[in-house]
């Protein structure tokens, strides 16, 4: 097993190196600069400014700076609010995306899972097509105009929950609702045909054959086998809420790291973007690696190290 | 001898949505304590669906028990609500499944599936559980039962899970044993132990077996009676010898026909041409009418009467009817 994370590791960096690598020279293809605006500044302190973020240096020497700052993971200052570096940035949004994302996943996995089981178990009955109404909508709704809706009515009309702004648990609700909405659809619909499919198999005629009751097959001998497919997705999902949402950060002005992504690549912010980039892909390849633990402790066939001879 | 199953007049239909399938159309079976009985047929028969109502494990919906009663120790099974036929199933009836690659759960221990069904229907300590399985791994042939415990299926050969599914249907000591086809998807070598192994447990166990097969040769190893099952209906019944040997209905003696045989050399195999009626809209009369080479007009108007050749011995045909024995003699 040590041996198998050891061989994971090597391959996570390896990947993390590629994607930082790409992302270096496409931002580097992607015509402007830090300073290149419509305001001109004065020649001489262009080049001052060029000069002190290296960027007068040739590509391979900036390509070994940046391959530097992340090694010794300190991505520098941001050039666009010179106050700041990006790890303070990231220090700061990070933990506030990844508050929204764990709620959101949680709230998400558990109404998808079970909106799922029961619409198979109800398999073309009434609660399966109200279920995968709702499984439809979510999916086909965009989250920004779920997230205005629920202000305008909620927020706006009602008056019941707060608009914007991140507090206090009532200040995460309607953004934690807006934004589970499509990963929970998406995973009622894979729960679905994956449980429809293992209550067709054998072994759940096995297990009724031996007397067990309804609610014990689902739990111990269906649901197991069903959820594989939803724990492949789960990192990406993972992945990809908890390091924020540029959208719903935005609607419900939320200070995450989700607008850093989209400002730094606008404002040619190069030390953000390389921070933000490097600290996703790393993220995500760390949850995809969870992932394949997870399988191996679901499915036993799947054997994540080799044991000699077998 | 005590009669422990007696099925009379089962209807077993399944709704699809180009109608209404009459898988089973009013069989009627019986069994003794302590016999086998095994049920032949081709495919799409009935047989597998019979048996499955025995444990009411139709899925339903689409299926349904139309009518009939299925009487285990004398009480009718189609009555009992589910949560008593849950204390049924596993305890006095098992059944065991034709493929052993799927009827274990990939995710769960041998151990645990084996002892699920004692901790469901016993209060026994978890121990005390796997004492007993240990027991009965030891008793289907499972070398180093307590290490194989811990083991998942996917760690297991074809016929070593065979047993354990075996070995799980067994261990509650069930009064009744259903195996549905259990050797069809088994090496030949393989298929001789497990029937072995069958003959060996119902020996110790004195268990009644009911053995669902389209395999002529696993019957003549180890049934008691057999019944011949055809288009949803039991068409002949009887003792082993009587089948093998006196074969009455025209398609037992088609079956019988188209078995390969050690003792013939070079005889051909005769096959039974056509196809079995189609069960949306069975046929009146008799449904082997179509491609009996003995049908006579009355065959395809009038279903025919169940004559009893002798106290085993029964069967559904017109050519047990005195005018067609007379015109036979007459002809040949």
């Amino acid at each position: 097993m040590a041996k198998y994370i050891l061989k994971r590791f090597i391959y996570m960096i390896v990947t993390v190196f590629i994607i930082a690598t790409l992302t270096f020279f496409l931002m580097n293809l992607l015509p402007g600069s830090p300073f290149n605006e419509e305001r001109t500044t004065n020649e001489a302190v262009q080049k001052n400014l060029e000069a002190h973020y290296h960027l007068d240096e040739p590509l391979v020497v900036q390509y070994v700076l940046y391959l530097k700052s992340i090694v010794t993971l300190d991505f520098g200052p941001s050039i666009k609010q010179p106050t700041e570096t990006v790890n303070s940035l990231l220090g700061r949004g990070f933990p506030i995306s990844a508050e929204l994302g764990i709620w959101t996943i949680l709230i998400a996995l558990i109404s998808g899972v079970a909106l799922g089981v029961f619409a198979a178990l109800k398999h073309n009955g009434v609660i399966d097509y109200i279920a995968m109404t709702i499984a439809v909508l979510g999916i086909s709704i965009p989250n920004f105009v779920l997230a205005t809706l629920l202000i305008q009515q909620l927020a706006v009309n009602l008056g019941v929950l707060p608009a914007a702004t991140w507090s206090s648990p009532q200040h995460m609700v309607l953004p934690i609702v807006a934004l589970a909405t499509g990963p929970m659809a998406i995973i009622a619909r894979l729960t679905r045909s994956s449980m429809l499919e293992t209550l067709t198999q054998d072994y759940i005629k096995t297990a009724r054959a031996k007397g067990l009751s309804p609610a014990k097959i689902i739990v111990k001998h269906a649901l197991k086998n069903a959820l594989m497919p939803v724990v492949t997705i789960l990192g990406t999902l993972l992945a990809g809420v908890l390091t924020g949402t540029f959208v719903i950060e935005k609607i419900f002005a939320i200070p995450g790291m989700g607008k850093y992504f989209v400002e730094g690549i606008n404002q040619r912010d190069y030390p953000v973007i390389m921070g933000t980039t490097v600290f996703y892909s790393a993220f995500l390849v760390l949850m995809l690696f969870l992932v394949d633990i997870a399988y191996g402790i679901l499915d036993p066939r799947i054997k994540l190290h080799k044991e000699g001879g077998k | 001898m005590e009669k422990i199953l007696d099925i009379r007049d089962l209807h077993v239909s399944f709704k699809t949505f180009g109608g209404e399938v009459q898988a089973v159309r009013g069989v009627n079976l019986e069994l003794y304590r302590g016999e086998t009985l095994a049920i032949v047929g081709e495919s799409g028969c009935g047989k597998s669906v019979t048996a499955n109502s025995i444990m009411r494990l139709i899925p339903t919906p689409p299926g349904e028990i139309k009518d009939g009663s299925i009487l285990f120790k004398g009480q009718d099974m189609t009555q009992l609500s589910d949560k008593e036929v849950r204390k049924i199933r596993g305890v006095d009836i098992s059944m065991i499944f034709q493929d052993p690659m799927t009827a274990l759960n990939p995710t769960l221990t041998v151990g645990d599936q084996l002892t699920e069904g004692l901790r469901q229907h016993r209060t026994i300590s978890r121990k005390e559980a796997d004492k007993q399985a240990i027991e009965m791994l030891t008793l289907v042939g499972i070398p180093n039962p307590v290490e194989r415990m811990k083991q998942y299926p996917h760690e297991f050969s074809g016929g070593m899970r065979q047993r354990i599914v075996i070995a799980m249907a067994l261990i509650c000591d069930p009064e009744l044993l259903i195996a549905d086809e259990p050797t069809t998807a088994l090496d030949v070598t393989i298929q001789a132990q497990i029937l072995q192994l069958f003959q060996k447990i119902q020996k110790q166990t004195g268990v009644s077996i009911i053995l669902i097969t389209h395999d002529l040769g696993v019957v003549a190893k180890i049934a008691d009676r057999i019944a011949v099952m055809y288009a949803g209906k039991v068409i002949e019944t009887g003792t082993r010898k009587e089948i093998f040997y006196t074969p009455q209905h025209p398609y037992t003696k088609g079956l019988l026909h188209s078995v390969p045989r050690m003792d013939q050399k070079g005889e051909k195999l005769i096959p039974i041409d056509g196809t079995p009626p189609d069960l949306f809209s069975p046929p009146e009369g008799c449904p082997f009418a179509a491609r009996c080479p003995m049908a006579m007009e009355v065959c395809t108007k009038v279903y025919p009467f169940h004559s009893e050749l002798s106290r085993t011995h029964e069967v559904d045909c017109w050519l047990q009817d005195e005018r067609a024995k007379k015109y036979m003699a007459s002809t040949y």
